[in-house]
């Protein structure tokens, strides 16, 4: 335990993603197995110990602790797993072997724990451990780590710490159960990898570049329209059915519509959208991202909401096909295999995303213009040849988004950012005039951006934070109001949650325009007007 | 003008016990000779424990401290120069007669350079007022020592059983080893500009570390005084000037608060640590965007608190500034006398 306690510490502290990534990978290679597979496990909360609770800890401990001095204390210290650490009378921690005890023990013997004995048998084991170990014990029974790894961070860490691909431990790591003897055997010792051809695995995702100023031949690739919706694989394993989100996770259960209808072994990429008129009008038959939004995040799906916002796929591109693998052949192959295998699906819940018919990159260029009339985010273009490889790799897939709109907003509040940015303010909220600036109009805020300006930029706006601030609220900087900031965004929607009742997405900061006095700000009416909902 | 010392025992004084030590909000007045331990306002005589601001104040018509303490309040407040009030240098264990029949005796704390307990005895009654303290070891300060009296009045800046400091051994260890690790950065070390500052300084010097050590300006004349009363803290350099380049691999010591300021953007990639009691809760430690986190105090922790109040065995224990209530119910489940005395103005010092 101690090994991993001090992991558990050091990660605590670490603000950077470079250096978690660094701990977690020497961590990996220096601790044997199955240690490291349970820590892994525990990181990515994927332990969960019913009979150990917050509140049996916390019973444990007032049997020992005065309970005013135990109440006290986890007031102040705000977390009942340290607070316990802090409190549990142990022995010396120099009485002790170091590290006596394994991850590996701890979690057979947490796991042998039930309701009625857990009383008698965790006590005898937070008296083995110091301090830290015994908040990293805590943290890892009652599952709640909180250290900021995300299943993602923890998955690069493994392929750095074993020189393997990470699409190639994303692939693999589904379907394993920890301490995930089989991907260590596989990446540290050179062993065969897991077999994953028997269960509704997760396939990494093919991603496209943004296509910067150049050109594309006509003949090499083919435009598809870039639709405004999440990006999904729908995985069908012996009669089992997975839908699976951009990062992989399963959501299955909030698309029971999808779920349901595929009929036969495949994985298929696309776009889940909501049916509407939003983008591309009746021909396109997709609403806009908001719309989809309302049925994200939710565990079950009433039958109003299936019958008020009915979600469908457009199909992108199928990667696995009645048992054989298709990821190496060309894009044009699958393409042939996809469009060959559409009458097999309900036309209600599946659809083909279509190609865009140009000849040329001018022509392109010209459909290409007319996307934001069609409320549509951009085009994608796909070389020909293309296999299918997880991630972005250059030269295959290209995104061209449209422009992006720009509006002239005043700069509000200010607040630091975190770990290198942390001594600069680097948080900018703005607003756009509500009425005439010259008479009694007054700011309202629109938006929020952190990124976008160049170093030097960064360091204007932080010295004009720091020289114009009026208030201040906590950490929040007001400042006077007086700089105009040029907004680059992809597109702004109706938002009840906010003031101005307007939500940008991706918002960034294009220029700072010292140029410009405040009153010139672009005013509220001015943003709805680019409205598209 | 500082008001003369009354000269002998006022008849309207009450003759109840310990009727001659009030606790009042801004300070401990000892009613006889109209003297005040650490007041918080400006006083005509002030008795005070240590240098730190929040128990040292300018402004005062006398003070009474360590000759240590005066040389600090010399440097801060400008007591002893003109204009700046009289100091009355009182050396530790020699009694100092105040007047009407009280006087007061300084014993070492431990706490900082020049730190003393002040003990105030009148009518054969015995007051220990401790200001700030810890029982162990430190290269900059005498040790604390037992004094037995009547009431103890203690400070509480730890006084939650979660607070336990762990040898300063280990902690100077994580620090050296931070900066073995990492020689292409430094390490930005937030410490107490009076005390925490010198005294891990001088941890590190014992521990072997004979490199340089970099200085925000704000340390520079504190850490002159400790040398001039003989601390030797080796070789200081400022990092006010010197070259990015120059200071990876060192370590450079600056006031908590300069760590997440505009400063430190002239230190190379620096790991912030920070060296306070706090640090125990990482909570605290998040919150200060600490990366290296020192438990390092010169407070008395939990334990250090209550075995003094039991060593030192008195008939009533009144407990300030700090978290009071779970050292007095401490006291109640050990069967002592307490009581908790609400003063202001005294901060939750040491960062």
């Amino acid at each position: 335990m101690r090994a991993f306690s001090i992991l558990m510490d050091r990660l605590t502290y670490t603000n950077g993603r470079n250096m978690k990534l660094s701990l977690i990978a020497d961590y990996l290679r220096d601790t044997p197995d199955p240690d490291r597979g349970w820590a892994l496990a525990a990181l990515t909360d994927a332990l969960d110990f019913p009979a150990v609770k917050s509140s049996t800890v916390r019973k444990l401990l007032t049997e020992r602790v005065d309970p005013v001095l135990y109440a006290l204390s986890r007031d102040y210290v705000g977390d009942t797993a340290e607070t316990a650490s802090l409190l549990w009378p142990a022995p010396d921690a120099q009485d002790m072997p170091p590290d006596a005890l394994s991850v590996a023990d701890t979690v057979v013997m947490l796991r042998s724990m039930t309701r009625a004995t857990v009383m008698t048998e965790l006590p005898p084991l937070l008296d083995r451990l110091d301090a830290n170990e015994r908040y990293a014990l805590i943290k890892l029974a009652t599952g709640a780590m909180r250290i900021g790894i995300s299943a993602r961070l923890a998955k690069v860490a493994f392929a750095q710490a074993f020189d393997v691909s990470v699409d190639a431990v994303e692939e693999y790591w589904h379907g394993q159960e920890p301490p995930y003897a089989e991907l260590f055997a596989w990446a540290a010792d050179g062993a065969e990898p897991p077999r994953t051809d028997l269960l509704p695995l997760f396939r990494p995702f093919m991603l496209a570049h943004p296509l910067e100023e150049a050109e594309v031949d006509m003949g090499e690739y083919v435009a598809e329209w870039k639709w405004d919706g999440i990006r999904v694989q729908i995985v069908h394993v012996n009669g089992v059915t997975r839908v699976y989100s951009r990062s992989g996770d399963d959501i299955s259960a909030t698309f029971p519509e999808i779920a349901g209808v595929l009929p036969f072994p495949a994985v298929l990429d696309g776009e889940l959208l909501v049916r509407g008129t939003h983008q591309g009008g009746e021909e396109g038959g997709a609403a806009s991202f908001n719309a989809l939004q309302q049925r994200l995040g939710r565990k079950t799906v009433s039958k109003k909401m299936l019958r008020e916002a009915p979600a469908f796929v457009r199909l992108y591109d199928v990667l696995l096909l009645d048992g054989e693998d298709l990821r190496e052949c060309a894009w044009e192959d699958r393409r042939a295999r996809l469009e060959a295998m559409m009458h097999r699906l309900d036309p209600e819940r599946f659809d083909l995303s279509q190609i865009i018919p140009a000849d040329d990159f001018a022509s392109l260029t010209a459909i290409r213009e007319k996307a934001r009339d069609d409320a549509i985010e951009g085009v994608m273009l796909k070389r020909r040849t293309s296999p299918y490889v997880a991630g972005r790799r250059t030269g295959l897939w290209y995104k061209w988004k449209r422009d992006p709109l720009l509006i002239d907003c005043v700069l509000m509040y200010a607040q630091r950012g975190s770990g290198k940015r942390s001594s600069f303010f680097s948080d900018f909220t703005f607003g756009c005039w509500n009425g005439d600036p010259d008479k009694d109009g007054e700011l309202l805020p629109v938006g929020k951006a952190y990124f976008g300006f160049t170093d030097e930029e960064l360091k204007l706006l932080d010295r004009h934070v720091r020289a114009h601030t009026v208030n201040r609220f906590g950490p929040v900087r007001e400042t006077d109001k007086s700089l105009v900031l040029e907004i680059a965004f992809d597109s702004v929607h109706d938002s009840k949650r906010h003031k101005s009742g307007l939500a940008m997405r991706f918002p960034r900061i294009h220029r700072i325009r010292t140029d410009k006095p405040a009153h010139e700000a672009d005013r509220i009416e001015t943003l709805r007007e680019m409205v598209r909902d | 003008m500082p008001a003369a010392l009354p000269t002998s025992v006022s008849n309207a004084e009450p003759a109840r016990p310990f009727g001659w030590i009030r606790a009042e909000p801004w300070g401990i007045h000892v009613v006889p000779c109209d003297a005040w331990v650490d007041p918080a306002r400006e006083v005509a005589t002030a008795l005070v424990t240590h240098g730190h601001a929040d128990h040292a104040r300018g402004g005062h018509g006398r003070v009474f401290a360590t000759p240590e303490t005066l040389a600090i309040m010399q440097l801060r407040y400008g007591v002893g120069d003109d204009g700046g009030g009289e100091g009355v240098p009182v050396p530790l264990r020699e009694p100092v007669d105040l007047g009407c029949g009280v006087t007061a005796t300084y014993f070492p704390a431990g706490h900082v350079l020049g730190s003393a307990q002040i003990l105030l005895e009148h009518r054969g009654e015995r007051v220990v007022v401790t200001g700030d303290y810890k029982r162990r070891p430190d290269p900059t300060c005498e040790l604390f020592e037992v004094v037995p009296c009547d009431i103890f009045i203690t400070e509480a800046t730890f006084g939650l059983p979660v607070f336990t400091h762990p040898p300063i051994g280990g902690e100077i260890a994580k620090l050296r080893d931070a900066l073995a690790a990492n020689p292409e950065r430094c390490v930005a070390l937030g410490a107490y500009a009076l005390g925490k500052a010198q005294r891990v300084i001088a941890e590190l010097r014992a521990a072997g570390h004979d490199d340089p050590i970099y200085l925000h300006g704000a340390l520079e004349k504190m850490c002159a005084l400790y040398e001039d009363h003989g601390v030797n803290l080796g070789e200081l350099r400022p990092a006010t000037g010197a070259k990015k380049d120059a200071m990876r691999g060192a370590i450079v010591v600056c006031p908590p608060a300069a760590l997440n300021d505009r400063w430190s953007r002239r230190l190379p990639d620096p790991i912030t640590a920070m060296a306070s009691g706090w640090m125990r809760v990482r909570q605290r430690a998040r919150q200060r965007n600490v990366e290296l986190p020192l438990i390092i105090s010169d407070h008395a922790d939990w334990n250090e608190l209550t075995a003094t109040i039991t060593e030192v065995n008195p008939r009533e224990s009144w407990i300030t500034h700090g978290r009071e209530e779970a050292l007095l119910r401490w006291c109640q489940l050990h069967q002592r006398r307490a009581r908790a005395l609400a003063m202001v103005g005294y901060e939750d010092e040491d960062d």
